[in-house]
């Protein structure tokens, strides 16, 4: 048995330890939000926020995280489910096309909110370039970024 | 097909107690936006609000057979049948609420309801909806109503499925069923490899394991957990002994195996005077293309449930209903016995591996003896086994006289661009070919050019030649398993005919805009060609060595929409597009910002696939399988993109979504050409493929 923190909530799980967090999180905690995109790390669709810092989810064993503040997407909304800046972000920028990509991004933009609220657009880009979009949103998903750093300045 | 093969209004619109319009369409979510679209012109056209109607997911036992999501037809086609089903449905609400009121000319009050002209009576949807005849059927008839009375129509309305993937649930791989078994398959090594053995009881020693299924070199285990199926199928990897080919083949020559392939002629196109321009060419010219991979974001995933002799299958399929019939065929169930039910995938762009991760859960359920089973491909299967787009070769040549293209020939080589299931009498999904008892795929099939064609799309000209000869070599037999990938042959077709006239233009001294407006008649096609290049010239030449500017043109299909794209590259100590100027006509607008989104994303990936993507092959074998060596276009490599939509309220509306993929290649091949004074004119235009030749041409 594995004892975690996440979303706010202590759990335990009866996985192995060295099952990947993805699937921990997906199959024992119902927490879908979080994307399977390569199993290598190389794709950035399975990325939480690990005590604040983002991570590829399906390559860090459940192990790894005991004892921290993992979070996902489903930690953003806000009472009676309004969505979080960020999320309201993507939606004001209508930021996607699949979607598939985006929960990562999100949960990179939230870090990047939190830990550098100043980045002009080079930290940004530099920011997202681990994670792959193949729709094409790019242009909208700099965007968005941009704009959950803006609406958060004033 | 759509209205014609399903004509009752039933079959798409159905008003609920609670004053909602329930809306059936055949055509899917693919990431595209459709269903926002659809539930856009619906609302329009019973005049309800956006919020008061609901889009029912597709299935087979619920929808209308609207064929495939495909081809930039949903708005054309199954736009058209919504409108006219819709509005058809208020003229029948109208009728009934006239009787019900007892006044002539009842007025749609907009939020569900009809009333008297004085607006003094009023009854609702609901209220009427048992008086009126849902199996009438929908006349096939001309728009109804002025572009003016629609409010929805040609305005930014926001994706209404776009907030369920930022906030949980949102795929068919989120789907859970009691039960279920996760499952992963194992794929021979190669396309032809025989499996000579494997030690299924190592594999199933796994923890977790509940079957190790091997048919014929049809290899899958079943676990409780996901990470259990994971572990087995690594095991069973190792597991498992794989013929091997005698000699090991070299990697894969594009331009090899095209010219090497056997041919069937299976177009041609003749305008103006004789074939015969050997004797007089003024230039000739040869351009290629790779074979080029979906590469979705997410695998291809399936759950599928046996119960009782009945089978449903969860899918992100294309074509629902011709799956539902190959599952039959491959399963030797009968046709009802089949639900096919469309989950939302990651994003979908062809022939990819959905229907083939469907018959894989299938076959799996069956073996489980019905517990439900969820497939979820890797990345490597993705990648190495999903149908790639097929590599092209196009030759063309032309003579100039009198300052104008007097003759113009091409000829384009391809493997097929339409393997889809349900197109001819085979079984086209992957795992039939696997089993012990295998089920033979169609024979190898293209489109006729009156359904869009295939390698020949895009292959005629929109340009006056004096005369124009197109020939069709289509190769049935390439190494690799090819399919329909956006835009089928267009990609290469148009990136080789628009090289070409900039290559032309050239010779002549001429500027490619100049150019390209004395060989086009088309007023819609000269005003994009314009528009683009204005603004392009407006935004200031491009600064610096190394740079480069360049156009690219067509009409998607000769009948969609009208795309011109201006690239600016900087080819330096790197390949750079730094930015895109595009003008779009695509006749009436049903959302503009859908409408941006599919242009911006088109123009996205085709720069990926103009200067990253190649699929490495050595004879039949896939050998990219990640994202390190299947590279794809990154944030910081995106350039800006100006987009200027040209209104045309008075059109019918025009497909888009793939309106915007060789134009793009063709204006960066241009902009490449005019950066480093020679042409690249092998796919794709990657720094190192520049390097390579920055390298060659220089004198010894």
């Amino acid at each position: 048995v594995i004892a975690l923190r996440v979303n706010g909530n202590d759990v335990e799980v009866g996985a192995d330890p060295d099952t990947p967090l993805l699937y921990v999180l997906r199959n024992d905690l119902g927490l879908m939000g979080t994307r399977f995109g390569c199993g290598q790390g190389l794709c950035g669709a399975c990325t939480v926020l690990v005590d604040g810092r983002p991570r590829q989810s399906c390559d860090t064993p459940t192990w790894m995280v005991a004892g921290t503040e993992v979070r996902t997407v489903e930690s953003l909304a806000g009472d009676q489910g309004r969505p979080h800046p960020v999320q309201q972000a993507f939606l004001d920028e209508q930021a996607g096309q699949c979607g598939y990509c985006l929960s990562g991004i999100v949960m990179r933009t939230v870090a990047l909110l939190e830990q550098s609220p100043a980045a002009g657009r080079d930290e940004v880009l530099e920011a997202l370039d681990g994670h792959l979009c193949r729709c094409g949103a790019h242009p909208r998903i700099v965007r968005a970024v941009q704009r959950a750093l803006a609406e958060r300045a004033t | 097909m759509s209205l014609a093969a399903n004509p009752r209004l039933e079959q798409w619109v159905r008003i609920e107690p609670d004053g909602t319009a329930t809306i059936f369409t055949g055509k899917v979510e693919l990431g595209q936006g459709i269903v926002t679209a659809l539930a856009q012109i619906a609302a329009d056209e019973l005049a309800l609000p956006l919020p008061q109607v609901r889009m029912a997911p597709t299935r087979t036992d619920m929808s209308p057979n609207e064929g495939f999501t495909a081809g930039s037809q949903s708005i054309e086609v199954g736009g058209r049948a919504v409108r006219l089903a819709a509005a058809h449905a208020l003229a029948l609400l109208r009728a009934a609420a006239a009787r019900h009121l007892g006044c002539p000319d009842p007025r749609p009050t907009g939020d569900g309801a009809l009333a008297s002209p004085d607006g003094a009576r009023r009854v609702s949807y609901a209220q009427l909806a048992a008086d009126v005849d849902w199996a009438a059927p929908v006349p096939d008839a001309p728009d109804p109503r002025a572009p003016a009375a629609r409010r929805l129509t040609g305005t930014p309305v926001p994706r209404i499925d776009l907030l369920d993937t930022i906030t949980g649930a949102a795929f068919v791989h989120d789907l859970r069923l009691p039960g279920m078994l996760h499952a992963r398959v194992l794929r021979p090594p190669r396309r032809d490899a025989e499996l000579l053995d494997l030690d299924r009881d190592a594999v199933a020693a796994g923890a977790g394991v509940v079957a190790v299924v091997v048919d014929g070199r049809f290899v899958a285990v079943l676990a409780e957990r996901e990470e259990q199926a994971l572990l087995a199928v690594e095991r069973a990897q190792s597991a498992a002994r794989w013929s091997t080919p005698d000699v090991v083949p070299a990697p894969g020559d594009v331009r090899a195996v095209l010219r090497g392939a056997p041919t069937r002629l299976h177009f041609e196109h003749h305008e103006g005077g004789t074939a015969d321009a050997a004797t007089d060419v003024t230039l000739r010219a040869s351009y290629s293309r790779p074979f080029l991979a979906h590469a979705s974001l997410g695998p291809s995933c399936a759950v599928a449930q046996m119960t009782g002799g009945a089978l449903t299958v969860w899918t992100h399929s294309q074509g629902v209903f011709a799956l539902r019939a190959q599952l039959a065929q491959a399963l030797g169930l009968e046709l009802g016995a089949v639900t096919v039910v469309h989950v939302r995938g990651a994003g979908c762009y062809g022939h990819n591996g959905a229907d083939d991760a469907a018959l894989d859960a299938a076959l799996l359920t069956r073996a489980a003896g019905g517990r439900p089973v969820r497939v979820l491909w890797s990345r490597a299967d993705e990648l190495a086994w999903s149908p790639a787009g097929s590599a092209m070769v196009v030759d063309v040549a032309a003579r100039v006289r009198d300052g104008a293209i007097a003759g113009w020939e091409l000829d384009v080589r391809s493997g097929t661009h339409a393997a889809r299931p349900g197109v001819g009498s085979g079984v086209n999904l992957l795992a039939t070919g696997h089993l012990a008892d295998p089920i033979a795929a169609s024979a190898p099939f293209e489109p006729p050019p009156a359904l869009g064609g295939g390698g020949d799309r895009n292959a005629v000209a929109l340009y006056r030649f004096g005369a124009q000869h197109v020939h069709y070599h289509f190769a049935p037999q390439l190494p690799l398993r090819t399919s329909s990938l956006r835009t089928l042959g267009a990609f290469a077709n148009v990136f080789a005919i628009e090289s070409f006239m900039d290559e032309l233009a050239a010779l002549c001294g001429r500027d490619p805009v100049d150019w390209r407006l004395a060989h086009l008649d088309d007023e819609r096609a000269r005003t994009v060609v314009r528009r683009a290049a204005d603004t392009a010239r407006a935004a200031g030449a491009p600064d610096g060595e190394g740079t480069g500017l360049g156009i690219g043109f067509a009409r998607y299909k000769n009948h969609a929409a009208y795309c011109a794209v201006c690239a600016e590259v900087e080819a330096t100590d790197r390949l750079r597009v730094r930015r895109v100027f595009c003008a779009v006509d695509a006749g009436r607008v049903i959302n503009p910002d859908g409408l941006a989104n599919q242009i911006e994303g088109g123009i996205v990936q085709a720069i990926s696939w103009t200067t990253k993507e190649q699929l490495g092959f050595r004879g039949d074998e896939v050998t990219t399988r990640d994202w390190e060596t299947y590279p794809i276009l990154r944030f910081s490599e995106v350039p800006d993109i100006a987009m200027e939509v040209v209104a045309r309220d008075d059109l019918e509306p025009l497909g888009v979504g793939e309106a915007a993929a060789g134009p793009t290649a063709a204006a960066i091949a241009n902009a490449v050409a005019d950066a480093i004074g020679f042409r690249m004119r092998d796919l794709p235009i990657s720094y190192a493929a520049v390097a390579r030749a920055i390298e060659d041409a220089a004198p010894a």
